[in-house]
Protein backbone atom coordinates (compact mmCIF):
# COMPACT_ATOMS: atom_id res chain seq x y z
CA UNK A 1 0.00 0.00 0.00
CA UNK A 2 2.66 2.40 1.14
CA UNK A 3 5.00 2.40 -2.23
CA UNK A 4 1.22 3.67 -4.60
CA UNK A 5 0.78 7.67 -4.40
CA UNK A 6 -2.27 8.27 -2.22
CA UNK A 7 -4.71 10.82 -3.35
CA UNK A 8 -4.57 13.37 -0.96
CA UNK A 9 -6.62 16.05 -3.22
CA UNK A 10 -10.17 14.33 -3.79
CA UNK A 11 -12.16 16.13 -6.70
CA UNK A 12 -14.15 19.27 -6.34
CA UNK A 13 -17.89 19.38 -7.57
CA UNK A 14 -18.14 22.10 -10.00
CA UNK A 15 -19.83 25.35 -8.32
CA UNK A 16 -18.54 24.04 -4.69
CA UNK A 17 -18.82 27.18 -2.36
CA UNK A 18 -16.01 29.02 -1.45
CA UNK A 19 -15.32 29.96 2.15
CA UNK A 20 -16.58 33.17 2.91
CA UNK A 21 -18.61 36.23 0.60
CA UNK A 22 -14.64 37.76 -0.54
CA UNK A 23 -14.74 35.59 -3.45
CA UNK A 24 -18.32 37.07 -4.68
CA UNK A 25 -17.94 40.51 -4.04
CA UNK A 26 -14.37 40.21 -5.57
CA UNK A 27 -16.51 38.94 -8.68
CA UNK A 28 -19.22 41.26 -8.34
CA UNK A 29 -17.04 44.41 -8.39
CA UNK A 30 -14.41 43.18 -11.48
CA UNK A 31 -17.97 41.81 -13.28
CA UNK A 32 -19.04 45.30 -12.57
CA UNK A 33 -16.29 47.36 -13.73
CA UNK A 34 -15.95 45.05 -17.20
CA UNK A 35 -19.71 45.57 -17.66
CA UNK A 36 -19.18 49.46 -17.39
CA UNK A 37 -16.58 49.51 -19.61
CA UNK A 38 -18.21 47.22 -22.17
CA UNK A 39 -21.08 50.20 -22.82
CA UNK A 40 -18.71 52.71 -21.85
CA UNK A 41 -16.77 51.42 -25.16
CA UNK A 42 -19.61 50.88 -27.25
CA UNK A 43 -20.55 54.08 -27.06
CA UNK A 44 -17.35 56.64 -27.44
CA UNK A 45 -15.77 58.02 -29.85
CA UNK A 46 -12.05 57.44 -28.11
CA UNK A 47 -11.60 54.15 -29.69
CA UNK A 48 -10.93 53.63 -33.12
CA UNK A 49 -14.18 52.61 -34.62
CA UNK A 50 -12.82 49.46 -36.48
CA UNK A 51 -11.40 48.12 -33.03
CA UNK A 52 -14.53 48.48 -30.68
CA UNK A 53 -15.93 45.05 -31.68
CA UNK A 54 -12.57 43.21 -30.56
CA UNK A 55 -12.29 45.88 -27.67
CA UNK A 56 -15.82 44.44 -27.01
CA UNK A 57 -14.94 40.88 -27.39
CA UNK A 58 -12.18 40.99 -25.13
CA UNK A 59 -13.85 43.05 -22.20
CA UNK A 60 -16.76 40.21 -22.75
CA UNK A 61 -14.10 36.87 -22.48
CA UNK A 62 -12.67 38.21 -19.69
CA UNK A 63 -15.92 38.84 -17.76
CA UNK A 64 -16.75 35.06 -18.26
CA UNK A 65 -13.54 34.26 -16.77
CA UNK A 66 -14.27 36.53 -13.77
CA UNK A 67 -17.70 34.49 -13.30
CA UNK A 68 -16.18 31.19 -14.00
CA UNK A 69 -13.45 31.82 -10.76
CA UNK A 70 -15.12 34.11 -8.48
CA UNK A 71 -18.93 32.81 -8.81
CA UNK A 72 -18.58 29.22 -10.33
CA UNK A 73 -14.77 29.12 -8.39
CA UNK A 74 -13.37 27.25 -10.86
CA UNK A 75 -9.36 26.92 -11.03
CA UNK A 76 -6.11 25.41 -12.05
CA UNK A 77 -5.45 23.23 -9.07
CA UNK A 78 -5.49 19.40 -9.00
CA UNK A 79 -8.94 18.42 -7.79
CA UNK A 80 -10.71 20.59 -10.62
CA UNK A 81 -8.98 18.65 -13.16
CA UNK A 82 -12.24 17.10 -14.43
CA UNK A 83 -14.47 20.02 -14.26
CA UNK A 84 -11.66 22.30 -16.40
CA UNK A 85 -11.26 19.18 -18.62
CA UNK A 86 -15.20 19.04 -19.48
CA UNK A 87 -15.20 22.84 -19.88
CA UNK A 88 -12.55 23.09 -22.30
CA UNK A 89 -14.16 20.42 -24.37
CA UNK A 90 -17.22 22.46 -24.11
CA UNK A 91 -15.37 25.56 -25.76
CA UNK A 92 -13.75 23.60 -28.54
CA UNK A 93 -17.32 22.37 -29.40
CA UNK A 94 -19.07 26.26 -29.06
CA UNK A 95 -15.75 27.63 -31.11
CA UNK A 96 -15.93 25.10 -34.21
CA UNK A 97 -20.07 25.63 -34.28
CA UNK A 98 -19.72 29.27 -34.32
CA UNK A 99 -16.68 29.80 -35.86
CA UNK A 100 -17.05 27.13 -38.66
CA UNK A 101 -20.84 28.43 -39.31
CA UNK A 102 -19.26 32.02 -39.81
CA UNK A 103 -16.83 30.57 -41.92
CA UNK A 104 -18.89 28.74 -44.06
CA UNK A 105 -21.87 30.94 -44.48
CA UNK A 106 -19.06 33.62 -45.60
CA UNK A 107 -17.58 31.15 -47.96
CA UNK A 108 -21.30 30.74 -49.44
CA UNK A 109 -21.80 34.59 -49.38
CA UNK A 110 -18.61 35.00 -51.72
CA UNK A 111 -19.66 32.10 -53.76
CA UNK A 112 -23.14 33.25 -54.50
CA UNK A 113 -23.95 34.41 -57.58
CA UNK A 114 -25.26 38.44 -57.31
CA UNK A 115 -29.34 38.39 -57.04
CA UNK A 116 -29.95 40.34 -60.35
CA UNK A 117 -27.80 37.81 -62.25
CA UNK A 118 -29.65 34.61 -61.00
CA UNK A 119 -32.96 36.61 -61.91
CA UNK A 120 -31.30 37.24 -65.35
CA UNK A 121 -29.87 33.71 -66.43
CA UNK A 122 -33.78 32.05 -64.89
CA UNK A 123 -35.06 34.60 -67.64
CA UNK B 1 -5.05 -8.72 -16.89
CA UNK B 2 -1.62 -9.99 -16.24
CA UNK B 3 -0.84 -12.19 -13.26
CA UNK B 4 1.38 -8.93 -11.77
CA UNK B 5 -1.89 -7.21 -11.76
CA UNK B 6 -4.40 -9.94 -10.34
CA UNK B 7 -1.46 -10.84 -7.54
CA UNK B 8 -2.08 -7.16 -6.62
CA UNK B 9 -5.77 -7.46 -6.75
CA UNK B 10 -5.84 -10.15 -4.89
CA UNK B 11 -3.38 -8.56 -2.11
CA UNK B 12 -5.80 -5.82 -1.64
CA UNK B 13 -3.01 -3.54 -3.11
CA UNK B 14 -5.70 -2.55 -6.04
CA UNK B 15 -9.13 -1.87 -5.76
CA UNK B 16 -11.67 -1.70 -8.78
CA UNK B 17 -13.08 1.35 -8.04
CA UNK B 18 -11.90 4.62 -9.32
CA UNK B 19 -9.77 7.34 -7.03
CA UNK B 20 -7.41 4.39 -5.69
CA UNK B 21 -7.87 3.54 -2.34
CA UNK B 22 -10.74 5.88 -1.56
CA UNK B 23 -13.15 4.80 -3.68
CA UNK B 24 -15.86 6.60 -5.70
CA UNK B 25 -16.51 9.82 -5.44
CA UNK B 26 -19.30 10.97 -2.72
CA UNK B 27 -22.86 11.50 -4.63
CA UNK B 28 -22.31 15.67 -3.98
CA UNK B 29 -19.75 15.72 -6.55
CA UNK B 30 -21.34 13.27 -8.87
CA UNK B 31 -24.19 14.80 -9.10
CA UNK B 32 -22.65 18.10 -9.12
CA UNK B 33 -19.84 17.09 -12.32
CA UNK B 34 -23.29 15.64 -14.44
CA UNK B 35 -25.40 18.80 -14.00
CA UNK B 36 -22.00 20.76 -15.05
CA UNK B 37 -21.99 18.11 -18.27
CA UNK B 38 -25.51 19.23 -18.56
CA UNK B 39 -24.87 23.23 -18.28
CA UNK B 40 -21.96 22.57 -20.80
CA UNK B 41 -24.13 21.21 -23.47
CA UNK B 42 -26.26 23.84 -23.18
CA UNK B 43 -24.11 26.43 -23.95
CA UNK B 44 -23.56 24.10 -27.28
CA UNK B 45 -27.23 25.13 -27.53
CA UNK B 46 -26.69 28.54 -27.21
CA UNK B 47 -23.49 28.24 -29.56
CA UNK B 48 -25.92 27.08 -31.99
CA UNK B 49 -28.10 30.08 -31.84
CA UNK B 50 -25.36 32.80 -31.81
CA UNK B 51 -24.03 31.38 -35.05
CA UNK B 52 -27.04 31.43 -36.94
CA UNK B 53 -27.43 34.91 -35.27
CA UNK B 54 -23.91 36.31 -36.52
CA UNK B 55 -24.85 34.68 -39.64
CA UNK B 56 -28.22 36.37 -40.13
CA UNK B 57 -27.79 39.92 -37.78
CA UNK B 58 -27.24 41.85 -41.50
CA UNK B 59 -30.48 40.21 -43.01
CA UNK B 60 -32.91 42.93 -42.21
CA UNK B 61 -35.15 42.72 -45.32
CA UNK B 62 -35.85 46.15 -45.38
CA UNK B 63 -36.90 46.45 -41.78
CA UNK B 64 -35.12 47.85 -38.35
CA UNK B 65 -31.75 47.08 -38.27
CA UNK B 66 -30.64 46.40 -34.33
CA UNK B 67 -29.22 50.33 -34.17
CA UNK B 68 -32.81 51.49 -34.70
CA UNK B 69 -34.11 49.27 -32.36
CA UNK B 70 -32.19 48.59 -29.21
CA UNK B 71 -32.21 50.90 -26.06
CA UNK B 72 -28.76 50.39 -24.53
CA UNK B 73 -30.20 52.08 -21.24
CA UNK B 74 -33.10 49.39 -20.61
CA UNK B 75 -30.04 46.43 -22.16
CA UNK B 76 -27.70 48.12 -19.28
CA UNK B 77 -30.51 48.04 -16.34
CA UNK B 78 -31.20 44.55 -17.67
CA UNK B 79 -27.55 42.96 -17.49
CA UNK B 80 -27.16 45.05 -13.77
CA UNK B 81 -30.43 42.84 -12.49
CA UNK B 82 -28.99 39.84 -13.89
CA UNK B 83 -25.11 40.43 -12.18
CA UNK B 84 -26.62 41.61 -8.65
CA UNK B 85 -29.38 38.30 -9.13
CA UNK B 86 -26.31 36.16 -10.05
CA UNK B 87 -24.30 37.27 -6.83
CA UNK B 88 -27.46 37.21 -4.36
CA UNK B 89 -27.68 33.63 -5.54
CA UNK B 90 -23.96 33.21 -3.97
CA UNK B 91 -25.01 34.84 -0.88
CA UNK B 92 -27.83 32.55 -0.85
CA UNK B 93 -25.70 29.27 -1.61
CA UNK B 94 -23.06 30.77 1.37
CA UNK B 95 -26.35 30.40 3.73
CA UNK B 96 -27.12 27.06 2.28
CA UNK B 97 -23.74 25.61 3.80
CA UNK B 98 -23.99 26.89 6.85
CA UNK B 99 -27.84 25.66 7.09
CA UNK B 100 -29.00 29.17 7.92
CA UNK B 101 -32.61 29.36 7.00
CA UNK B 102 -33.38 32.83 7.11
CA UNK B 103 -30.41 33.90 5.04
CA UNK B 104 -31.34 31.13 2.73
CA UNK B 105 -34.78 32.72 2.52
CA UNK B 106 -33.78 36.41 1.85
CA UNK B 107 -31.04 35.55 -0.52
CA UNK B 108 -33.80 33.40 -2.59
CA UNK B 109 -36.31 36.61 -2.40
CA UNK B 110 -33.71 38.89 -3.90
CA UNK B 111 -32.15 36.42 -6.26
CA UNK B 112 -35.83 35.87 -7.55
CA UNK B 113 -36.87 39.52 -7.60
CA UNK B 114 -33.80 40.44 -9.34
CA UNK B 115 -34.60 37.60 -11.71
CA UNK B 116 -37.76 38.80 -12.42
CA UNK B 117 -37.26 42.39 -12.85
CA UNK B 118 -34.52 41.60 -15.88
CA UNK B 119 -37.79 39.38 -17.47
CA UNK B 120 -39.96 42.48 -17.20
CA UNK B 121 -37.88 44.27 -18.95
CA UNK B 122 -36.78 41.84 -21.41
CA UNK B 123 -40.24 41.35 -21.70
CA UNK B 124 -41.46 44.80 -22.18
CA UNK B 125 -38.60 45.15 -24.88
CA UNK B 126 -40.31 42.16 -26.63
CA UNK B 127 -44.03 43.63 -26.56
CA UNK B 128 -42.89 46.94 -27.52
CA UNK B 129 -40.85 45.57 -30.41
CA UNK B 130 -43.23 43.09 -31.64
CA UNK B 131 -46.49 46.27 -31.26
CA UNK B 132 -44.27 48.08 -33.32
CA UNK B 133 -44.54 45.45 -36.72
CA UNK B 134 -40.81 44.65 -35.51
CA UNK B 135 -41.75 41.00 -34.10
CA UNK B 136 -39.83 37.78 -35.17
CA UNK B 137 -41.67 37.41 -38.69
CA UNK B 138 -40.22 40.62 -40.09
CA UNK B 139 -36.84 39.86 -41.48
CA UNK B 140 -34.50 36.80 -41.01
CA UNK B 141 -32.51 38.67 -38.31
CA UNK B 142 -35.17 39.69 -35.70
CA UNK B 143 -36.25 35.96 -36.22
CA UNK B 144 -32.95 35.07 -35.26
CA UNK B 145 -32.26 37.56 -32.48
CA UNK B 146 -36.08 36.68 -31.02
CA UNK B 147 -35.16 33.24 -30.92
CA UNK B 148 -31.54 33.87 -29.24
CA UNK B 149 -32.65 36.53 -26.74
CA UNK B 150 -36.13 34.21 -26.08
CA UNK B 151 -34.47 31.11 -25.77
CA UNK B 152 -32.22 32.40 -23.17
CA UNK B 153 -35.11 34.40 -21.50
CA UNK B 154 -37.20 31.33 -21.13
CA UNK B 155 -33.84 29.51 -19.37
CA UNK B 156 -34.42 32.63 -16.86
CA UNK B 157 -37.95 31.77 -16.72
CA UNK B 158 -37.57 27.87 -16.01
CA UNK B 159 -34.59 28.60 -13.14
CA UNK B 160 -37.63 31.51 -11.60
CA UNK B 161 -39.87 28.65 -11.27
CA UNK B 162 -37.26 25.70 -10.42
CA UNK B 163 -35.96 28.78 -7.33
CA UNK B 164 -39.75 28.96 -6.09
CA UNK B 165 -40.06 25.01 -6.34
CA UNK B 166 -36.50 24.86 -4.23
CA UNK B 167 -37.86 27.20 -1.48
CA UNK B 168 -40.72 25.19 -1.13
CA UNK B 169 -38.79 22.09 -0.55
CA UNK B 170 -36.69 23.65 1.85
CA UNK B 171 -39.41 24.66 3.87
CA UNK B 172 -41.19 21.34 3.71
CA UNK B 173 -38.29 19.35 3.78
CA UNK B 174 -35.79 20.97 5.39
CA UNK B 175 -31.73 21.17 4.19
CA UNK B 176 -31.79 17.32 4.18
CA UNK B 177 -29.15 15.67 1.47
CA UNK B 178 -30.89 15.76 -1.46
CA UNK B 179 -32.54 19.30 -1.18
CA UNK B 180 -29.15 20.80 -0.88
CA UNK B 181 -27.43 19.13 -3.63
CA UNK B 182 -30.54 20.20 -6.05
CA UNK B 183 -29.68 23.94 -4.33
CA UNK B 184 -26.05 23.91 -5.71
CA UNK B 185 -26.99 22.58 -9.31
CA UNK B 186 -29.65 25.62 -9.13
CA UNK B 187 -26.73 27.68 -8.26
CA UNK B 188 -24.41 26.58 -11.32
CA UNK B 189 -27.34 27.09 -13.22
CA UNK B 190 -27.95 30.79 -12.51
CA UNK B 191 -24.47 31.49 -12.46
CA UNK B 192 -24.28 30.19 -15.86
CA UNK B 193 -27.57 31.79 -17.82
CA UNK B 194 -25.33 35.25 -16.24
CA UNK B 195 -22.44 34.05 -18.36
CA UNK B 196 -24.68 33.10 -21.92
CA UNK B 197 -26.06 37.03 -20.95
CA UNK B 198 -22.27 38.08 -21.06
CA UNK B 199 -22.18 36.65 -24.53
CA UNK B 200 -25.61 37.57 -25.35
CA UNK B 201 -25.40 41.95 -24.30
CA UNK B 202 -22.05 41.92 -25.80
CA UNK B 203 -22.99 40.58 -29.64
CA UNK B 204 -26.24 41.47 -29.56
CA UNK B 205 -26.88 44.67 -27.92
CA UNK B 206 -23.58 46.10 -28.07
CA UNK B 207 -22.51 45.10 -31.52
CA UNK B 208 -25.49 44.82 -32.74
CA UNK B 209 -26.85 48.49 -31.58
CA UNK B 210 -23.49 50.64 -33.79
Amino acid sequence: MANLPSIATRDRAPGAIAPGVGSYLIGLGLAAILTGASFWAAGTHLIWSQAVPIALAVLAIAQMGVHLVFFLHLSSSPDNTNNILALAFGILIVFLVVAGSLWIMANLNNNMLPMSELMRMQR
Amino acid sequence: MTDATADMFDEGVLALEGGGDEGPAPRDIIVSYGFWIFILSDMVLFSALFASYAVLAGRTAGGPSGAQLFDLRRVFAETACLLLSSFCCGLMSLSIEARRVRGTYIGAALTFALGAAFLALELSEFVGMVAAGDGPSRSAFLSAFFTLVGTHGAHVTCGLIWLTVMMAQVATLGFRDKVVRRLRCFALFWHALDIVWVALFTVVYLIGAR
